[in-house]
């Protein structure tokens, strides 16, 4: 269970500029595709290069109030955060990089980190908007981690019933052995709500309409992002779309780990490299509906009203997936 | 929270406790379409206090006014609104036919009722699509801006201008709309007309509408009478006020014109900002009708009581006395007043009261009690105009703020008023 150095930094490089680009190919379809949406033409795909790019060449300001190592620090934090997670995922067909040196649990706190490096960076910021903001994403990140927690560790413990021994917390393990086929009917229930729940805390997640609310142009102007600009706004942009990626990867090893190289008979260099493509469209569909049909379809929540959806209906349906992953084990 | 955290950061000056904070909103906001001040006192998320300060968008129009001739003057009231751009040379154009004594034929009347109507369809689209931005909803703004599109065309093949469509003039109107153009209304009308059940279903039928504008904003019928709102903000209270029903003007006398609240949509009136929704979807609803029934009703003859406007500018100039002109804008209840001397070309006296005007005050009940989540659909709900309201400017050479209570205005402008009148 042990990765070479070479392999490592190599196979990190590749990650980490990979799912950057993807992030940034993948915002471009969603901006594209909501703009059709909503009977616009909206900008060209390459629209978040650009916008990279112009961010990084702009002037980096810092505001007089600031708490300037915080302000600085928290963008690369929050990239580095979400950029670790991948280390841990499983990427199509391959195994999760770092397989073996963390788990579930460590995927659920490195989950968290970009939004309290957004914290922080806005109450560094010193901005009244930036401090609403930051109020509010803490607000956020107390609703929707009990959800998250639940249905992430439900698979495991279920995998783990029924794979005695195994280290059923390694993501790796867990896209090895797709639960739909192993549980009864009750088990497909629960699991179906905990995909629900999974699915509706992924917008919420990466701030996205309608749970955009620490952001929110129109009410706090950007809010945790109000003073931000230059490179550090690029980072944040960055980590976002790499974030988008990482949500829907999670969905995709949890729920829909299936690959299409063996039904289809194929198998060495051009099995992974289809198994990679499906890889891609099926982490596409989750952006597709968890992200963009989502943003389009609905006004913003305020934060009470998330907060109540969360720690209601969410969290209940989740305690009820869990409940039938139980049943279905004593039954 | 840590509100002494943020008392620090914010310099905050106003803080009465330990417990509140201020935060400004404005001059220049995203929630803002144009500027003034908001200073919210903040307990959490919750709105305490409100204080507003309007004033960036003055433009001394009324003194422009007073140098010019009554056909530059109307020019000038076109551009006072871009959105209300046919409302202001309506009151006016009353006003000074009031003042000069003019006759309108009865075609002009009718001519100007249809595209006062038509900018209701516009503006009030215009605002549910701002509103639809406020809420968070970018989808629902594209959507109506871009079938917005279909009135603002009719409008430019009508008038020939999409904005200030410089259609009325003293004693009549400067454009017909003769049978050929007719038919193009009626087409844009009936696309409007199966349009609006998809309307009422996104905006009314939403759940995540419903759930930000429902006991949002709440200006009771009793603070609407006592603050004199006017217009949809008024109505959307259950004030039958309007203009239209309460003093018939134009072609709205050959017609039962009602003011429309949100008891027509069956609903009981709260007076939050779901009702102001409501009201102004049914108001398009109603200038529908209306504008059908001026097309049906059309009356034959002529355009304008005087053509000629050398002669008009001449019957202007022996002119002598006062007027009132109103209107209802689609904000609500526009008031003008001009002052004619004989021998003088430019109006002695112009004043311009707009909707917002009346409406400015019923923000603090509105505000009161809800959170910074809804301070830009609450400010969106009165449809504020700041250019139109901002009539006003107190030039202090000593420097300095200043607060003037009721009684000194009163003072400053009966004192103001001699001086122009002489």
């Amino acid at each position: 269970m042990t990765v070479g150095i070479a392999t490592a930094v190599w196979g990190g490089i590749v990650v980490l500029f990979g799912s950057g680009l993807l992030g940034l190919v993948y915002k471009g379809f969603d901006r594209k595709l909501a703009a059709h949406m909503q009977g616009r033409i909206g900008p060209p795909l390459r629209q978040p290069f650009y916008d990279v790019t112009k961010l990084m060449i702009k002037e980096n300001i810092v505001p007089d109030h600031a708490v300037t190592w915080l302000f600085n620090g928290m963008p690369v934090v929050s990239l580095a955060a979400v950029a670790t997670i991948l280390f841990y995922l499983p990427l199509g067909g391959f195994a999760p990089l770092f397989s073996g040196y963390g788990d579930l649990i460590l995927v659920l706190y490195l989950l968290a980190v970009p939004a309290l490096a957004m914290i922080i960076g806005g109450f560094a910021a010193g901005s009244p908007y930036a401090t609403v903001g930051a109020q509010r994403e803490m607000v956020m990140l107390m609703s929707y981690e009990f959800p998250l927690a639940i249905t992430l560790v439900s698979v495991a413990w279920r995998l783990a019933t029924i794979l005695p021994g195994a280290h059923t917390f390694s993501l790796a393990v867990i896209a090895a052995h797709p639960l739909w086929g192993m549980v009864g009917p009750l088990g497909v229930i629960g699991l179906v709500l905990l995909l629900i729940s999974l699915l509706v805390v992924t917008p919420a997640e990466l701030s996205k309409i309608p749970f955009d609310i620490p952001e929110a142009e129109t009410e706090i102007a950007g809010g945790l992002l109000a003073e931000y600009s230059g490179r550090n706004l690029a980072m944040f942009y960055l980590a976002d779309a790499v974030k988008m990626i990482v949500m829907s990867a999670l969905v995709v090893a949890l729920f829909i780990p299936y690959g299409i190289a063996a039904p289809l008979g194929l198998a060495g260099a051009l099995g992974a490299f289809i198994d990679a493509l499906f890889f891609l469209v099926k982490i596409f569909v989750v952006i597709f509906f968890t992200v963009i049909v989502v943003r389009v379809g609905f006004a913003r929540l305020k934060v009470d009203q998330v907060a109540r959806l969360f720690w209601l209906p969410m969290t209940a349906m989740a305690l009820l997936g869990m409940i039938f992953l139980a049943l279905d084990r004593i039954l | 929270m840590d509100s002494d955290k943020i008392n620090l950061e914010l310099g905050c000056t106003t803080c009465t406790t330990q417990t509140t904070y201020s935060v400004p909103i404005g001059p220049v906001h995203p929630a803002l379409k144009e500027p003034i001040q908001f200073t919210f006192r903040l307990s959490g998320e919750r709105i305490v206090g409100v204080d507003i300060k309007p004033g960036y968008a003055h433009r001394g129009i009324e003194y422009m006014g007073m140098k010019r001739n009554l056909i530059q003057v109307l020019y000038l009231a076109e551009r006072i609104c871009g959105i209300c751009s046919i409302s202001h040379p309506l009151a006016l154009t009353q006003a000074v036919e009031n003042a000069a004594g003019i006759e309108v034929p009865p075609r002009a009347q009718y001519i100007r009722t249809i595209i006062g109507e038509l900018e209701r369809i516009h503006s009030h689209l215009l605002w549910a699509g701002v509103a639809a931005h406020e809420l968070g909803f970018d989808t629902l703004l594209h959507l109506v801006w871009k079938v917005r599109e279909k009135v603002m065309d009719l409008l430019e093949q009508l008038t020939g201008n999409r904005v200030d469509y410089a259609i009325p003039i003293y004693g009549g109107v400067r454009r017909d709309i003769p049978d050929e153009k007719a038919g193009l209304a009626y087409e844009a009308l009936s696309y409007y007309k199966n349009l609006l059940q998809d309307m009422i279903n996104a905006f009314l039928h939403d759940k995540s509408v419903a759930m930000r504008t429902s006991n949002v904003g709440v200006l009771t019928y009793d603070d609407a009478v006592a603050l004199c709102a006017v217009g949809p903000t008024a109505r959307a209270s259950g004030v039958k006020k309007d203009v239209r029903q309460d003093m018939p003007y134009l072609a709205y006398a050959d017609m039962d014109i009602r003011a429309i609240t949100p008891e027509d949509y069956g609903k009981p009136v709260v007076g939050d900002v779901f009702d102001n929704i409501v009201v102004r979807l049914l108001e398009v609803d109603q200038s529908i009708k209306i504008i059908e029934y001026c097309l049906e009703h059309m009356p034959g003859g002529e355009l304008t009581s005087i053509p000629k406007v050398a002669a008009l500018l001449a019957v202007l100039k022996k002119a002598d006395g006062e007027g009132i002109g109103r209107h209802e804008a689609p904000r609500g209840e526009v008031f003008h007043y001009i002052r004619l001397e004989a021998g003088v070309e430019a109006p002695v006296a112009w004043k311009v009261k707009a909707p917002t005007y009346s409406n400015l005050m019923s923000w603090v009940p509105k505000f009161m009690g809800d959170e910074i989540a809804d301070i830009p659909i609450i400010a969106a709900s009165i449809d504020p105009c700041m250019c139109c309201l901002d009539r006003a400017t107190l030039v202090d050479q000593g420097g300095g703020e200043a607060v003037k209570l009721k009684e000194e205005l009163v003072k400053l402008s009966r004192e103001k008023t001699r001086r122009m009148c002489g």
